[in-house]
């Protein structure tokens, strides 16, 4: 399962998950929660913290949170409470953050996962709602630093799992699975390179059958899924060896360097925050109303992992092909478009896993949120299948098709039509090709009768060309092998 | 003299078209001039834009458009609440350049009414005195003894109405602080229900506590502030949202039915101990006062009365250790020269903040910090429900509590700076009912024999502001205490 050097000692791994919310505005004031906008342009008094200003709640805030704690099975607590989270730093306007600390919204969910194979449940202590932080720009051409307060008051849920995972790649599995699950309630991009979706890990390890942890570190700055595994394997290594070498491990925060392919101590708990949180005076405990829990339960969609067990049970596809298709819900949505204009799940599966998402990862579509423009329609792809299924077209033609969909984008049946692809089903032409072919290459059917069966390729190749590609390749299978037999 | 006036008188001439908006601002403006350089109520006066404000009351009124008893009213306000494009300072050096591009609610609730507002005015540096002494600018001083303070915070706001500056003022009130001055100072001054008036644009001290409210010279005028300052506000999440009802039908109530059948309490730990003999004897009168006006006024306990003062001083530095972080130097107000980061934000905090203001922050930095939490911010928070709870039982069976304002009245300037501790006991009265978000007004009730006014404090339920000013108004209708006012200030005077 892994290649880690642990030695005696066992691994424990927790993770903390913030995840921006795709709010249209910020979560205590009106100003646009996008990206992308020329510094400090969302902003207004309340999130640039001048003096006086008070927060209002986001109420799509909490429906968001609400979401995600349904969607992985927390209890939702019908009063939770605002804290402020106090330090000093130019890029946290308040001198607090707004956030949740002893009353959070959500506690006590799960979300399972599969490694290689193996499912595994990893207990959710929490989610809460925060505020985000503006960010410091140290730009090299002004004096001084600049901040940006575009993000500051941008909503974030903050995740966090209990120490369940040993292994770097359950960690990962972990993460992968819970993105696709706040994307399927589309509350958040996902997008880790932009720091939408971001993951610090707690890790630490101590001799195997111990059932008290050891000390734990936290490591920061890791932005990408095998970003984290390569971070939290390495600390677990570094701590073993720590260990091994009879020193001691301290309480810490460090940051993965992904160039040296390191972590590196960034604070000890001695001289960590002492955060001061207290309940914030300027929010009333948020009390959710009869039936709103109800009501987003009502509207959540249908999971990963019910679609993906859907996929199999219903559509007969492999549990690859479900894995695949069921990670974005776009994607799986877009399949199941396609399905529902022809049928032929795994044909279309096949379309879609091959020739679509490469595309879509070429033309770097799925960058978005929500993937709006595809390579082709699902409507055109379902007819393309069609076409095959119906034997109007071989699956060969069908990729010059294709490729004219893209070029194009007509409807596949116009193409066929314009460029003459139809598939020769009729036997006369076929049969023609085929006599003619054999006559000239008196030598080779001599060869192949007397046993070099290798040769039936060469044949159907040399028809296939004679016909421009369009004959029906079962038509020219079954009358080569009467003629070749003969 | 005009601005001798109260506000209802001077709306109805204002409302007959024998006085101007225009007209009655110059002379809040000229009395400013003339007297403030002895009161140094003032911070700023926005001479131009008041008698802009007035103009245009005036032209609106000729088109026959009447925004109510305070179109034209000239009207001070407190240095702690937001004013667009006015300078708004907190009476600290670290804004002392700040303006806000913004109006708190009470301020556009202020405007929306008509009131022509005349200036920013004196108190203790962020709201956080009980003398306006802790002010980084100006000493204000008591118009009835310049010797004395005008009590505190809302120091300015009090010193300025009692002197005819302003017909009304607005201050804020977390521990005491319109209650106090307006006690001081001899005239009414009233807390709303916490969550009665928005805090929106209101410079946070103790986010928990605070609350604006109105000062003028009368029950009837504070009413009328009252009235434009009251009301939901979106954008402060703890203002309630709430009718708000007719407060000059309960003052006119206090007037045609005096005390008749209103429950009193009075409560025993309000009164003794070092209580200047001279303001209990005025209390026990206003009490009778009650009494031959038909209420039913009794004795009552407040038992966890001698937790209040270190409850307070417990949970609002705490809230304002928080509040004020965002004084860095960053973003606006004052930047000290430094050497980085750390070295930039504590010079700037450094040069920024006076002394109490440290002291508070040390303090609530202190009660937060882990290992401490529960032992100061919970526990006083467990005693804050306690005194509320002393409140509801009390008010089980009484419409108003009444109470002096403080042990005595105003003391001499710098009598109480060197000692914090006594200085924090002059809100000793008043600082209860912070913690229990009450309503409670000032009324004056009497003068010492060195002639300084006597406050009598009448505290009411939750959102029980028509009572307080029922009972207010009947206090004032029976007595004429109100109609005392300052010795007239030689012009340009400087103070002793």
């Amino acid at each position: 399962m892994t290649d880690l050097r642990l030695g005696t000692y066992e691994s424990v791994i927790g993770l903390e998950v913030h995840a921006e919310l795709l709010t249209a505005s910020k979560i205590f004031c009106g100003c646009s929660a996008s990206f992308g906008a020329p510094p400090n342009q969302h902003t207004c008094p309340v999130c640039i913290g001048m003096p006086g200003m008070l927060p209002v709640l986001n109420r799509r805030v909490v429906e968001f949170a609400v979401r995600a704690g349904l969607a992985t099975h927390c209890r939702i607590a019908p009063t939770s409470r605002w804290a402020r989270k106090n330090y000093f730093y130019p890029d946290l306007c308040k001198g607090y953050q707004i956030s949740q600390f002893e009353l959070p919204i959500c506690e006590a969910g799960y979300v399972d996962i599969t490694v290689d194979g193996t499912a595994k449940r990893v207990r959710l202590t929490r989610i809460h709602m925060e505020e985000d932080t503006g960010k410091n720009i140290h730009d090299g051409n002004s004096s001084g630093s600049l901040v940006d307060f575009n993000r500051s008051g941008v909503p974030l849920l903050e995740i966090v799992s209990e120490p369940d995972m040993t292994w770097p790649a359950e960690a990962g599995a972990y993460l992968r699975t819970l993105r696709s699950i706040l994307q399927y309630l589309q509350i958040c991009d996902g997008n880790m390179e932009e720091g939408s979706f971001r993951c610090d890990a707690n890790c630490s390890v101590r001799p195997k059958g111990s059932t008290t942890l050891g000390t734990k570190v936290e490591i920061k700055n890791m932005n990408s899924f095998r970003a984290v595994e390569r971070a939290i394997a390495y600390e677990l290594e570094r701590q073993v060896r720590v260990l091994e070498e009879g020193g001691t491990l301290v309480q810490e925060t460090r940051l993965w360097d992904p160039d040296r392919e390191e972590t590196r101590s960034m604070r000890s708990k001695e001289s960590s925050h002492d955060y001061r949180y207290f309940p914030d005076p300027d929010l009333p405990p948020l009390v959710i109303p009869d039936g709103f829990v109800e009501e987003v339960q009502r509207s959540l969609p249908e999971l990963p992992d019910a679609r993906r067990a859907r996929f199999v049970e219903k559509l007969g596809l492999p549990d690859y092909d479900a894995e695949v298709l069921t990670a974005r819900r776009d994607v799986a949505d877009y399949f199941e478009a396609v399905v529902a204009a022809h049928g032929n799940a795994k044909a279309a599966s096949n379309w879609v896993m091959g020739d679509i998402l490469r595309l879509v990862r070429e033309q770097k579509l799925d960058d978005a949120p929500v993937i709006e423009r595809w390579p082709v329609s699902a409507a055109h792809l379902g007819a393309l299948i069609a076409l095959i299924d119906g034997g109007t077209i071989s699956g060969k033609i069908a990729k010059t098709v294709f490729e004219e969909m893209l070029a194009s984008g007509d409807a596949p049946a116009a193409i066929v039509e314009r460029k003459g692809l139809t598939q020769v089903s009729d036997e006369g032409p076929i049969v023609a090709a085929i006599d003619q072919i054999l006559a000239a290459n008196g030598p080779k059917v001599e060869e192949y009768r007397s046993g070099k069966d290798k040769l039936f390729g060469f044949f159907v190749g040399q028809v296939m060309k004679a016909t421009g590609g369009k004959a029906n390749p079962g038509l020219v299978n079954r009358i080569l092998k009467e003629k070749l037999g003969a | 003299m005009l601005t001798d006036l109260t506000i209802a008188a001077a709306a109805e001439r204002l409302r007959r078209g024998d006085l101007s908006a225009v007209e009655l601002t110059r002379a809040a403006l000229d009395r400013i001039a003339a007297t403030d350089s002895a009161i140094h109520a003032f911070l700023t006066v926005t001479a131009d834009e008041a008698l802009a404000q007035a103009a245009a009351v005036d032209a609106e009124r000729k088109t026959g458009h009447d925004r109510g008893p305070l179109a034209g009213i000239p009207i001070a306000v407190k240095d702690v609440i937001a004013t667009k494009g006015v300078r708004t300072t907190a009476a600290s050096k670290i804004l002392a350049d700040f303006v806000p591009p913004y109006d708190a609610t009470v301020t556009r609730r202020l405007r929306d009414a008509g009131a022509v507002i005349v200036g920013k005015v004196n108190c203790d540096e962020f709201a956080m005195g009980s003398s306006n002494e802790n002010s980084a600018f100006a000493l204000t001083r008591n118009p009835w003894d310049l010797d004395r303070v005008p009590g505190g915070s809302s120091g300015g706001s009090a010193a300025a109405v009692a002197a005819r500056q302003a017909f009304a003022s607005l201050g804020t009130d977390t521990g005491g602080s319109i209650r106090l001055p307006a006690g001081y100072t001899g005239i009414v001054g009233m807390k709303p229900t916490y969550g009665r008036v928005s805090r929106f644009g209101v410079i946070a001290y103790a986010s928990s506590l605070d609350q604006v409210g109105p000062m003028a010279r009368d029950v009837t005028d504070c009413a009328l502030v009252l009235q434009a300052l009251a009301g939901h506000d979106p954008r402060d999440s703890t203002s309630v949202d709430r009718p708000v009802p007719d407060y000059g039908a309960a003052v006119a109530r206090g007037a045609d039915e005096g005390a008749r059948g209103l429950r009193i309490a009075l409560p025993r730990e309000y009164f003794g101990g070092g209580m200047q003999p001279e303001v209990e004897a005025a209390v026990r009168a206003a009490a009778a006062t009650f009494t031959s006006g038909g209420a039913d006024v009794q004795d009552a306990s407040l038992p966890h009365t001698e937790y209040a003062v270190s409850c307070y001083y417990v949970l609002a530095p705490a809230e304002a250790s928080s509040n004020l972080a965002r004084y860095d130097g960053i973003r606006y107000g004052l930047r000290a020269p430094a050497d980085g980061l750390l070295d930039l934000y504590r010079k700037s905090r450094a040069a920024g903040f006076g002394p109490e203001v440290k002291r508070r922050i040390m303090l609530g930095t202190y009660v937060l910090s882990s290992g401490y939490y529960d032992a100061y911010y919970l526990k006083a928070q467990k005693v804050r429900t306690l005194i509320r709870r002393d409140f509801e039982r009390v008010f089980a069976d009484a419409d108003v509590i009444v109470t002096p304002v403080a042990p005595t009245t105003a003391f001499r300037i710098g009598e109480k700076t060197a000692d914090p501790l006594q200085m924090y006991l002059s809100d000793v009265f008043m600082i209860s009912v912070n913690l229990a978000g009450l309503p409670g007004i000032v009324v004056p009730c009497g003068v010492d024999a060195a002639g300084m006014p006597i406050g009598l404090q009448i505290v009411g339920p939750p959102f029980g502001e028509e009572v307080v000013l029922r009972a207010a108004r009947a206090f004032e209708a029976a007595t004429s205490w109100h109609q005392l006012r300052p010795p007239e200030l030689a012009e340009g005077k400087p103070p002793k």
